[in-house]
């Protein structure tokens, strides 16, 4: 039998809590009570999730944090379940759908709740940016309520097992599973704080209201609430290539969470698309966790991703070759090797310079763009700015939006760095306690400071395309 | 743009041209640290750390310049560093000794042979390992000190891949 758990890792334990029974198209199948449905088939072998809609082409798992809906099956007789972010229970029943899924068969009538919560400062996001951003509003007083549409706080700062750039006093040196370990407990020994996990933000209404539901808890939440903090994150970026949707490619933020939060080997052989800092340490990271990366690929003629971050991986002996990108993937039903080409200095392939290369796994690491939508619904100016991976909100110095009590901060701001999230973070979560009045100079003098050392991380030359984009959207 | 930006792998000349390396005599005194940090990053905690206050940088991205002279090769700046940049060498026993910051599985034991990579991950020796610290502690990296044949691979030598 298949098993694609990692049993020994050098930086993570995996603690998989009590083994679970679940069945799978009529076939009783193992697993354990950390991992959510995905995760454990994905162990056990499997790789076609689902079928693309008109083609009936094989899809697998893209995003892994519940995104992309290319894991969607159908869970206890009720179709589209997003498997990756769905908790394993004991006796689940799950099966393959056919295309868009049948009604749900579950007849079991279920109760839904309906809450209505009051607070003061609502975020959206349990990331770094959001977790800091309840921390530095609650620590003056302001109740908050922080949701998350994942079984664990922390968003990807969970995954991060390498050690933080910076400086000292912003934990350089330490890893990002263990800033988010600290940040996490302050949320949860917090009593200012109501942490609601598993329960996705689905709409802003007039006035200052946001809409939520939990799947698990059958709940509907009403959040009455005086400032908003969006701090929902981003979102994987793919790449056009013949066969794309193969399953086994997907991408490198997919790899981490299976390998680093569910222990789960994503394949046995590698390649990496994409040499930016997120490429790069993925690449590590697998690396760690004993699979073998052939490869990284890209296609920009110098590498991205910080030169320490970038030797790191080479003296393990991966190549890293610049002006090369993927062609195509090939297999029959799953990934079973790509074609690399070579490009020219003005992208385009050179004829001849095409090369197989055999892999189970192709990680995609081509950027980030910002998770917008609820911005946009709640009528927040947007603005397309190339520099920061996307569309972002226009603000001011203090994270505010265009739309009066709604802040941003971290990577739906502009895509950037955790330890830039945490800094955004403070400053949204500052600005909210203050302009509700519950924070006085001790605080603008706080924010000032956070504002200062925010700068001076953004003055060297891998600042220089944020400092780009924040000139075009720092306008209000 | 620099070699290094295409590569990912900086040579030992280029260390030497930018004064990252010590000198034979400094390296016969005792174990001194050097950086193969070579790119303005934000990022200093190595220079926050030294306890003799050998680090120099001007600001958060500047690029870390070691005083070999005033270093004591107490390996704190090794510990901390993110990047896992910074070496240790030392020529004042026997045999060149030098420490890498290791991170991968299996872990290597007091007394083991393993093998030596160079900065592109091609293997050029063997040494034995003579000291070891950290292994088992999961928010450090291993310092894993290894006792080389000669020069070439005290300079060259990056990595270890242990056979067990
Ligand atoms: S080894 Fe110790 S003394 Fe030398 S530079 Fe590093 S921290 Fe400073
Ligand atoms: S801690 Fe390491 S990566 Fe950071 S500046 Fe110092 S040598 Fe460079």
């Amino acid at each position: 039998m298949i098993d694609l758990r990692i049993h020994e890792h050098p930086i993570l334990k995996f603690d998989r809590g009590r083994e679970l029974r679940f069945i799978f198209e009529g076939k009783e199948m193992k697993g354990y009570e950390s991992e959510t449905i995905a995760a454990a088939l994905y162990a056990s072998g499997l790789k076609e999730f689902m079928h693309s809609f008109k083609l009936n082409r094989p899809r697998g798992i893209f995003c892994a944090i519940g995104v992309c809906a290319s894991c969607a099956m159908r869970v206890n007789g009720v179709p589209n379940i997003r498997t990756c972010i769905a908790p394993l229970k004991e006796g689940t029943i799950v099966e393959r759908q056919e295309r868009r899924g049948e009604f749900p068969t579950n007849t079991v009538k279920k109760e839904t709740k309906k809450e209505e919560l009051e607070t003061d400062i609502t975020v959206i996001g349990g990331g770094p940016a959001g977790l800091s951003a309840a921390i530095y509003a609650a620590k003056y007083g302001a109740k908050v309520v922080l949701i998350d549409k994942a079984p664990k706080l922390g968003g990807q700062l969970i995954k991060q097992t390498h050690k933080f750039f910076g400086s000292r006093k912003h934990d350089a040196g330490v890893r990002g599973i263990d800033i988010a370990e600290k940040l996490i407990k302050e949320v949860l020994d917090n009593k200012n704080i109501t942490v609601l996990t598993k329960t996705s933000a689905f709409g802003y209404y007039e006035p200052m209201t946001i809409g939520a539901a939990s799947n698990e808890r059958s709940t509907l939440y009403k959040i009455k609430t005086k400032k908003i903090i969006m701090a929902t994150g981003a979102a994987e970026k793919s790449l056009i290539f013949e066969n794309n949707d193969l399953p086994g490619v997907y991408g490198a933020g997919a790899a981490q969470t299976l390998m680093n939060v569910y222990g789960v080997k994503p394949g046995d052989n590698l390649i990496m698309v994409g040499a930016g800092n997120v490429g790069v340490i993925v690449a590590y990271q697998l690396l760690q966790a004993g699979v073998n990366v052939k490869m990284i690929v890209e296609a920009m003629p110098k590498i991205g991703a910080y030169f320490v971050h970038a030797a790191k991986v080479r003296r393990m002996g991966v190549p890293i070759l610049t002006r090369h990108s993927i062609k195509r993937a090939y297999g029959d039903g799953k990934v079973e090797g790509a074609t690399i080409v070579q490009l020219d200095d003005k992208w385009q392939p050179i004829p001849g310079t095409e090369r197989d290369v055999e892999v189970d796994g192709i990680a995609i690491s081509v950027g980030l763009r910002p998770t917008y939508g609820i911005l946009d619904q709640a009528g927040v100016k947007l603005k397309f700015v190339p520099e920061l991976g996307g569309h972002v909100a226009l603000r001011n110095k203090n994270l505010e939006t265009s739309v009066k009590g709604i802040y941003i901060a971290g990577d739906v701001a502009g895509i950037e760095e955790a330890s830039t999230a945490i800094m955004e973070g403070r400053i949204a979560g500052l600005s909210a306690a203050i302009d509700m009045g519950l924070a006085g100079d001790d605080a603008v003098e706080l924010r000032e400071k956070v504002r200062e050392e925010l700068k001076d991380l953004r003055a060297g030359p891998f600042g220089e395309r944020i400092r780009k984009g924040l000139e075009k959207v720092e306008v209000l | 743009m620099e070699d290094y930006e295409r590569t990912g792998t900086v040579t030992l000349d280029y260390l030497k041209k930018i004064g990252n390396v010590p000198s034979e005599e400094r390296l016969k005194k005792g174990p001194v640290a050097m950086t193969e940090c070579v790119q303005d990053i934000p990022c200093n905690p190595c220079a926050e750390v030294c306890p003799t206050k050998s680090i120099h940088m001007d600001n958060i991205n500047d690029r870390p310049k070691i005083d070999f002279d005033t270093c004591i090769g107490c390996t704190l700046c090794m510990q901390v560093c993110p990047g896992l940049a910074i070496f240790m060498l030392d020529k004042s026993k026997e045999k060149p000794r030098l420490t890498i910051p290791y991170e991968m599985l299996p872990m290597p034991e007091r007394g083991d042979v393993v093998k030596l990579l160079s900065r592109e991950g091609e293997e050029i020796g063997e040494g034995t390992v003579v000291a070891l610290l950290f292994p088992d502690k999961r928010y450090q990296s291993a310092l894993v000190t290894v006792e080389v044949d000669n020069d070439r691979l005290l300079f060259e030598a990056r990595n270890i891949r242990v056979v067990k």
